[in-house]
């Protein structure tokens, strides 16, 4: 483990900004954060959580496919992949660390997204453990400890220093890097930091939130329960708590005119809106019921089926401060019975 | 990194024919431009064709794998990318990928055994390459029976190829049938699941379905009646996709993707999903 003063800080993003493009939560201008790409003069912003996830990082809002050009009855195909370029995000939290897994098992798994596979070769996570989780919490829910976030290389930020440990080659080859910044050190001041946090969590109001009720081969038991209509009866299908989740990964394919040919491009897409599954002879999810219930049903029963368990939820607690309604799927897995007596 | 494959990159084809089968129903031969099938696929397989600027959309190839020399989409006139290609003319160019999803077990669980088609409208579009697959290799497969209804005698897609072909193959019987009695028309009229327990098969059969989601859910009722096991009863279904390999997030029923893990699913097998198709 490396260590360096907190006043090392800009000079630290300095150094790695000299050969990838660091990305480091700052201030929105909105009262919020978010990632932000560094140069002199950005100031890292100590924040919990950025409003958006980083999931775009890696699988963007919106990104060209490919080109055609229609002269006539001919088209002419460009593919216009590029290789992503280096970079850098610093202070990652240990629930948006854990989505890249869950991403990962979309995009990696065959046939590969070469895509986002290549913004994935080429990006290099600094996670930051967390000191003061919120009420929104519930990380531990899904197995994951905020206190040791994974990634690249794993941060821990006390009062006047940083400590960093490396846990991937990627990781190592950029530690190395700014090797005259930082210092070899032991682990004490980072373990009493960690047992307060998880302290702090076991006191959380959602520290009784449990994922007994859900996972692979639930379907038919959580299907048809009655909970579903009470639920989703307010839900305005707005789509906010799918664009700011960090798993949620479903996505559109369109095209737009330019004038001068035709940029196929891919952009978000949200199970939530009336014309996900619309076609030209029906609709198979006609009500906003059966919306909701597709969403939290992925999460909870159809992802883990078709990935050994894992939830396709990290309790990063965004949808629980953004959902315009206030519904979120804690309330929802409580309802269906996840909570711990 | 252009080297990597991408799946969602399609290739450039070109509509070599296009045959009328009914009023709302045409036949689109595609080559690529050198004149070579796209890719080779399986009986049931699907694929992405789109024009660029009005869309993609998923088709499932009517044509045989044993063609060598094209493919062949029967598509129905019902939306964007549709309506566009009704009005396409031989050369047009269009793109296409895949093959997608789990074709029908031809190899493998069809071998040896007596066949029924079931098909309605338009249903017979991925049917018609399972049958042509099982003609083209008549000795590994018994007895064919194919039913096959329409709303009207003009709404029978492939007409001319079940009337000169199919019915003259020795051990293929093929019952049509349209739903309401039409001037020139002596055959069977009445609904498909009603056609299918009058003619009352043995048994002992491997029945495939398709069609309407009504007509399916219909007929499978039928067949249950009839003392067929759903374990013997194979259907290939349809939602919307947009990337053909399970990531779009949008064609799922449970937890099972339409484009990868079907479109083919043994009805047993629907049985284990929510009814939401």
């Amino acid at each position: 483990m490396r260590k360096c003063s907190l006043s090392v800080l800009p000079a630290l993003f300095a150094e790695i900004a000299k050969s990838n493009t660091l990305y480091i939560p700052a201030s929105d201008n909105a009262g919020g954060a978010k990632f932000t790409k560094w140069e002199e003069g950005i100031q890292y912003l100590d924040t919990l959580n950025t409003v958006k996830s980083p999931k775009d990082f890696f699988f963007p809002h919106t990104e060209d496919l490919m080109e055609f050009k229609v002269t006539g009855k001919n088209i002419e195909l460009f593919d216009i992949r590029e290789e992503s370029e280096d970079f850098v995000v610093f202070g990652v939290r240990a629930c948006d660390v854990k989505s890249f897994d869950i991403l990962d098992r979309v995009f990696l798994s065959d046939p590969v997204d070469s895509y986002y596979a290549s913004r994935r070769e080429h990006g290099v996570i600094i996670s930051l453990a967390c000191t003061r989780p919120a009420e929104t919490c519930f990380c531990t829910t899904f197995g994951i400890d905020p206190a040791t976030p994974a990634g690249d290389i794993s941060a821990w930020k006390t009062e006047d220093a940083l400590y960093l440990q490396a846990n991937t080659q990627k990781g190592e080859a950029l530690l190395s890097s700014v090797e005259a910044l930082t210092e070899e050190c032991d682990s004490t001041d980072v373990e009493a930091q960690q047992e307060k946090t998880r302290k702090i969590m076991q006191k959380l109001p959602l520290a009784n939130l449990t994922t007994d009720s859900f996972g692979g081969g639930k379907t038919l038991e959580l299907f048809d329960s009655p909970k579903w209509d009470e639920l989703s009866e307010a839900c305005l299908g707005c789509g906010t708590c799918t664009f700011v989740c960090p798993t949620c990964q479903c996505y559109d394919i369109k095209d737009f005119n330019t004038g001068n040919g035709v940029i196929r491009y891919r952009c978000w897409d949200s199970c939530m809106f009336s014309e996900f599954t619309k076609m030209a002879h029906g609709n198979s999810r006609l009500t906003q019921l059966e919306r909701f219930r597709q969403r939290f049903m992925h999460k909870l029963v159809y992802y883990p089926e078709n990935n050994d368990g894992l939830f396709s939820c990290v309790g990063c607690g965004r949808c629980l401060s953004k959902c315009p309604i206030s519904m979120n799927i804690v309330k929802v897995m409580k309802a269906l019975g996840g909570e711990k007596k | 990194m252009n080297t990597r494959e991408e799946t969602l990159i399609p290739v450039v084809g070109v509509i070599t024919d296009v045959r009328i089968d009914t009023p709302d129903v045409k036949t689109f031969r595609v080559v690529t431009p050198d004149g070579k099938k796209a890719f080779e696929h399986k009986p049931g397989q699907c694929a992405m064709l789109s024009i660029p600027g009005v869309g993609e959309a998923m088709f499932s190839i009517t044509s045989s794998p044993t063609n060598t020399e094209f493919m062949e989409f029967s598509i129905k006139k019902c939306g964007c990318v549709t309506d566009w290609l009704h009005q396409a003319e031989v050369g047009q160019q269009l793109t296409i990928r895949g093959p997608y999803g789990r074709p029908f077990p031809v190899d493998t669980e069809f071998k040896g055994k007596d066949l029924l088609f079931i098909a309605g409208g338009i249903g017979l579009a991925p049917l018609r390459s399972v049958i042509n697959y099982c003609r083209h290799y008549r000795d590994e497969y018994g007895k064919i029976d194919i039913v096959y209804g329409s709303r009207s005698m003009d709404d029978l897609v492939d007409y001319k190829e079940i009337v000169e072909e199919w019915t003259k193959d020795k051990n293929v019987d093929v019952h049509l049938t349209i739903d309401r009695e039409q001037e020139g028309w002596d055959g069977h009229v009445g609904f498909v699941p009603n056609y299918v327990k009058e003619l009352g098969f043995d048994t002992n059969k491997t029945a495939i379905i398709c069609g309407p989601p009504i007509m399916i859910k219909f007929t499978l009722q039928a067949m249950v009646e009839l003392g067929f096991n759903k374990e013997q009863v194979y259907t290939t279904m349809e939602l919307r996709m947009k990337c053909g390999v399970g990531k779009c997030g949008r064609c799922n029923i449970g937890s099972k993707y339409v484009c990868k893990d079907g479109p083919v699913f043994r009805c047993d097998e629907l049985d284990e999903l929510p009814d939401e198709y």
